[in-house]
């Protein structure tokens, strides 16, 4: 004999296998993300650079969104990991702005202020254990006193003469090392650029979620300048001698 | 005043026979003693200027500042009690927030000077309550240009191309009708308001004051900020000039 199946009303569900009983769940991955930011001291302030890719996974799915931003007078952030948590930071950044401005007191808001309040949002975020899924880079000028800061989404916080966050902190870093450390005070802005194109140019030969579209900006005395996206010169001969499994 | 012992203004929910709330018109009555504040919309943004009235000498120059900002493009400046002009400033802030959280844009004039209104409006229609005693006018720079509005202690509001409260208002809207605020800079408009509150200064009642001036124009990036010191020295040049001058036509009429 058939067994006797039984045809529940439609609103009388079985429990899902997956029901979650009253427990919540949170952010487990960064969806549409950014890669690398590379930023140093030079002499006269801070360079940055980030392309302007949002990929979805492995899909370049947005080819033109800006990871850079400036927040008051003489504060650059850079950012990577999940798009969306940066623009809810930038809408957390700007009402900061605002309220300060409103204050009306002749004090401006200062680079080493936006990076604590930046990983104080981080690391309250993380103890929530919802964290806000990327890497902050903080530059300015503070008192002409040159800062670049890194804090991610456990709110760790470091200062450093040269940061690059994500792949880049595996492929630019090294380059960082060997040309900027030690030389902060001396790299004039035209070797500064070159430095940077050098770090993007290596970054976008290898880390497959990189775009040949880039801004790059810096803090100097002036203020903050955010440049036009841009492209490098790219040379792949030497995809022609690479053989088998690792080309 | 013929409501007084009439009975019909002692609360702001009860209506005289002829249809007026007294204590509504009474709350105006607080705008109209206070030092004067105007806006003046000219084609490059809006100036606004205040009369600030000064108790005491010991006072520290500049402080009790009277022109606020509410948000990055709006200023506001009124005329009345300064302890609810601080809510009310208070007010617009949250709400010009609350509406660039929702939208995240910045919030047209238009409609900030709707939910003050109805802000107002609300103090007027308990019996628990008191009228807000402030004439707010409101200078912004939004997607359709340069913006003034005033809203009233009732909660009306309107929009002007210049406008003025507080005790030489009438003054003040005489000289701002003379001018041609529509082909004006905001750069001509800011001694022009400090000419009009120089006027509007009346010495035999007040000694003491203190001019403020504030914009929010192409020049200053939309943004509302207080006009540059220089300026200011220089508008109050041409105030003080242009009120000698005419106090030397009035002794020529009398020769």
């Amino acid at each position: 004999m058939d067994a006797i199946k039984i045809q529940l009303p439609h609103t009388v569900q079985p429990r899902a296998e997956n029901a979650n009983d009253g427990a919540v769940s949170r952010t487990m991955q960064p969806i549409v993300t950014g890669t690398s930011v590379v930023a140093f001291k030079y002499k006269d302030g801070i360079m940055m650079a980030a392309d302007t890719l949002a990929s979805y996974g492995s899909l370049a799915r947005f080819r033109s969104e800006k990871r850079l931003m400036a927040v008051g007078d003489n504060t650059l952030v850079g950012v990577s990991g999940d798009l969306s948590d940066f623009q809810y930071m930038q809408h957390v950044l700007e009402d900061l702005e605002t309220r300060e401005l409103c204050m009306d007191d002749d004090q401006t808001l200062g680079t080493k202020s936006v990076y604590k309040y930046i990983s104080n949002i981080m690391y309250n975020r993380r103890t929530k254990v919802d964290p806000l899924w990327n890497s902050y880079v903080v530059a300015g000028l503070d008192h002409d006193e040159k800062f670049l800061g890194f804090v991610d989404l456990y709110g760790t916080r470091y200062q450093s003469p040269t940061i690059a966050t994500g792949f880049g902190a595996h492929l630019a870093q090294p380059i960082l090392r060997k040309r900027v450390e030690g030389r902060e005070d001396e790299i004039e802005e035209e070797e500064a650029l070159a430095i940077l194109d050098d770090c993007m140019r290596v970054l976008f030969y290898r880390d497959a979620r990189s775009f040949n579209k880039l801004r790059r900006a810096k803090v100097t005395a002036q203020g903050v300048e955010i440049s036009e996206p841009y492209s490098l010169e790219t040379n792949w001969d030497f995809a022609e001698s690479i053989v088998g499994y690792g080309g | 005043m013929t409501s007084i012992g009439t009975g019909y203004d002692l609360s702001v929910s009860t209506y005289s026979p002829d249809g007026r709330i007294f204590q509504v018109e009474y709350a105006q009555k607080a705008v109209d003693n206070s030092g004067t504040a105007i806006g003046l919309r000219v084609k490059d943004g809006v100036v606004l200027a205040v009369e600030k009235i000064k108790h005491s000498r010991l006072l520290v120059p500049e402080s009790n500042r009277r022109i606020m900002t509410a948000a990055k493009h709006v200023g506001i400046v009124s005329a009345g009690w300064m302890s609810d002009t601080r809510h009310l400033v208070k007010r617009a802030r949250e709400e010009s927030r609350n509406y660039h959280d929702t939208y995240k844009r910045d919030v047209p004039a238009k409609i900030l000077a709707e939910r003050m209104g109805m802000y107002k409006q609300v103090y007027t229609l308990y019996s628990a309550v008191r009228p807000f005693g402030v004439g707010t006018i409101m200078a912004s720079y939004d997607a359709d240009g340069p913006q003034l509005y005033m809203v009233e202690p009732s909660g009306q509001y309107f929009g002007y191309h210049g406008c003025a409260a507080g005790k030489g208002k009438q003054v003040a809207k005489t000289e701002i009708e003379k001018l041609k605020l529509s082909e004006m800079t905001v750069r001509e408009a800011i001694k022009e308001a400090a000419r009009i509150i120089y006027s509007a200064h009346d010495e035999t009642k007040d000694k003491l004051f203190e001019l403020e001036l504030s914009w929010v124009c192409e020049e200053s990036g939309r943004k509302h900020q207080r006009v540059p010191k220089e300026l200011i020295e220089e508008a109050i040049q041409y105030a003080e000039r242009a009120l000698d001058e005419d106090d030397d036509e009035m002794d020529d009429d009398e020769e």
